[in-house]
C-alpha cells in the first residue's frame, strides 16, 4: 500500500503543558543532568532565571503529546504496529523554567516513501506563556514494508 | 568547559543505566510504551528483552554537548538518527569532534554507541560559545 501524502501541512489542536519545579527535577535525575540551574533553585537564581532550568532534552516531556493524533490520525495511514523513531531533531529557542507553560502545535511536514519504507515527518513548535518560541522538533517515524 | 576548537574532541559521557533506569526515565518522561518496562512483553514482540528510550539516549548525547559547552543553556540545536536499540546494563559511549566554529557557536558530530556498535549515529549539535 502505497504512503498517502494528502495530510501534509495539515495542524492538530494545540496541546498545553505546565512545568513544575518538581517535574524538572525527576527527569533531570532520570537523565544523569548534572548542570545545578536545572536541580538547585538557589544556584538557578543565581544565574538569573526564575526557577529551576528546564534541561534542554525536556523539550520531549512538554512536546511529545503533541505528536499523538498525528501518529494516531485515520487519514495519515501509519501502521503503528510497524513503526520505528527513526530521527529527531530539536532546535532550542527561550529557555523554560519551572513555571512557564509551554503550548504545542503539531502539523505533517511530509510524507514519503522509498525502498518501501514510509518516512512520516511531523513537526512540533512550541511556544511559552509570553508567546516566545521556546523549541522546534522535527519528529521522523519509520514504517516497514508500506 | 572544553576548549571547542575545530578539529577538537568533546570530553566523552560514559553512563551505564542501572536495571530500573527505563522504568524511572518511562515516568519522568510520560513514555510508558512496555517494550521499555515490561521484559516479558519485549521478548513477545521480538525484542531481545526490555530497550532503552532511544530519546534518554539522545539525553545523554545532548548531555555530553552542553557539559563541553558549559550548561544546559549552551545546546541551540541537536538532530539525531537512531539505529538499532540499546539496553539497560550495558555502557552507553558519547562521543564527539568539532567540526567548526563560526559566530559564537560549534557545530560538533556525535554519535552515542553501547557494545561498539552506533545507537545514534549521524547526529549534529549546535552549541552556543
Amino acid at each position: 500500500m502505497p504512503v498517502n501524502p494528502s495530510a501534509i501541512g495539515k495542524s492538530y489542536e494545540p496541546v498545553t503543558y505546565a512545568v513544575g519545579r518538581e517535574k524538572i527535577r525527576e527527569y533531570a535525575r532520570a537523565v544523569g543532568e548534572t548542570d545545578p540551574v536545572c536541580l538547585d533553585l538557589e544556584a538557578a537564581r543565581a544565574a538569573g532565571y526564575a526557577d529551576l532550568l528546564a534541561p534542554p532534552m525536556f523539550a520531549v516531556v512538554y512536546s511529545a503529546p503533541s505528536v499523538g493524533p498525528p501518529i494516531f490520525d485515520p487519514e495519515i495511514e501509519l501502521n503503528f504496529a510497524m513503526m520505528v523513531h527513526g530521527g529527531q531533531e530539536f532546535e532550542w529557542g527561550a529557555p523554560v523554567v519551572a513555571g512557564d507553560e509551554v503550548t504545542t502545535t503539531a502539523s505533517v511536514k511530509d510524507i514519503t516513501e522509498a525502498d518501501g519504507r514510509g518516512y512520516y515527518v511531523f513537526e512540533s513548535v512550541s511556544v511559552n506563556q509570553r508567546g516566545e518560541q521556546v523549541c522546534r522538533g522535527t519528529w521522523t517515524n519509520i514504517v516497514r514494508g508500506v | 568547559m572544553a576548549e571547542l576548537q575545530a578539529g577538537a574532541q568533546i570530553p566523552e559521557v560514559r553512563v551505564t543505566p542501572d536495571k530500573y533506569l527505563t522504568v524511572r526515565y518511562a515516568g519522568a518522561s510520560g513514555d510508558f510504551n512496555p517494550i521499555h518496562i515490561d521484559e516479558e512483553f519485549a521478548r513477545a514482540v521480538g525484542l531481545p528483552g526490555r530497550i532503552l528510550h532511544g530519546l534518554w539516549t539522545m539525553a545523554q548525547v545532548a548531555r555530553a554537548q552542553s557539559e563541553a559547552a558549559g550548561g544546559a543553556a549552551r545546546l541551540r540545536r541537536l538532530s539525531v538518527q537512531f539505529r538499532g536499540m540499546g539496553v539497560p546494563e550495558h555502557e552507553v559511549l558519547v562521543t564527539g569532534t568539532v567540526r567548526e566554529v563560526a559566530e559564537g557557536r560549534a557545530i560538533i558530530d556525535t554519535v552515542a554507541e553501547q557494545d561498539g556498535s552506533q545507537i545514534i549515529r549521524n547526529a549534529e549539535a549546535e552549541v552556543a560559545l
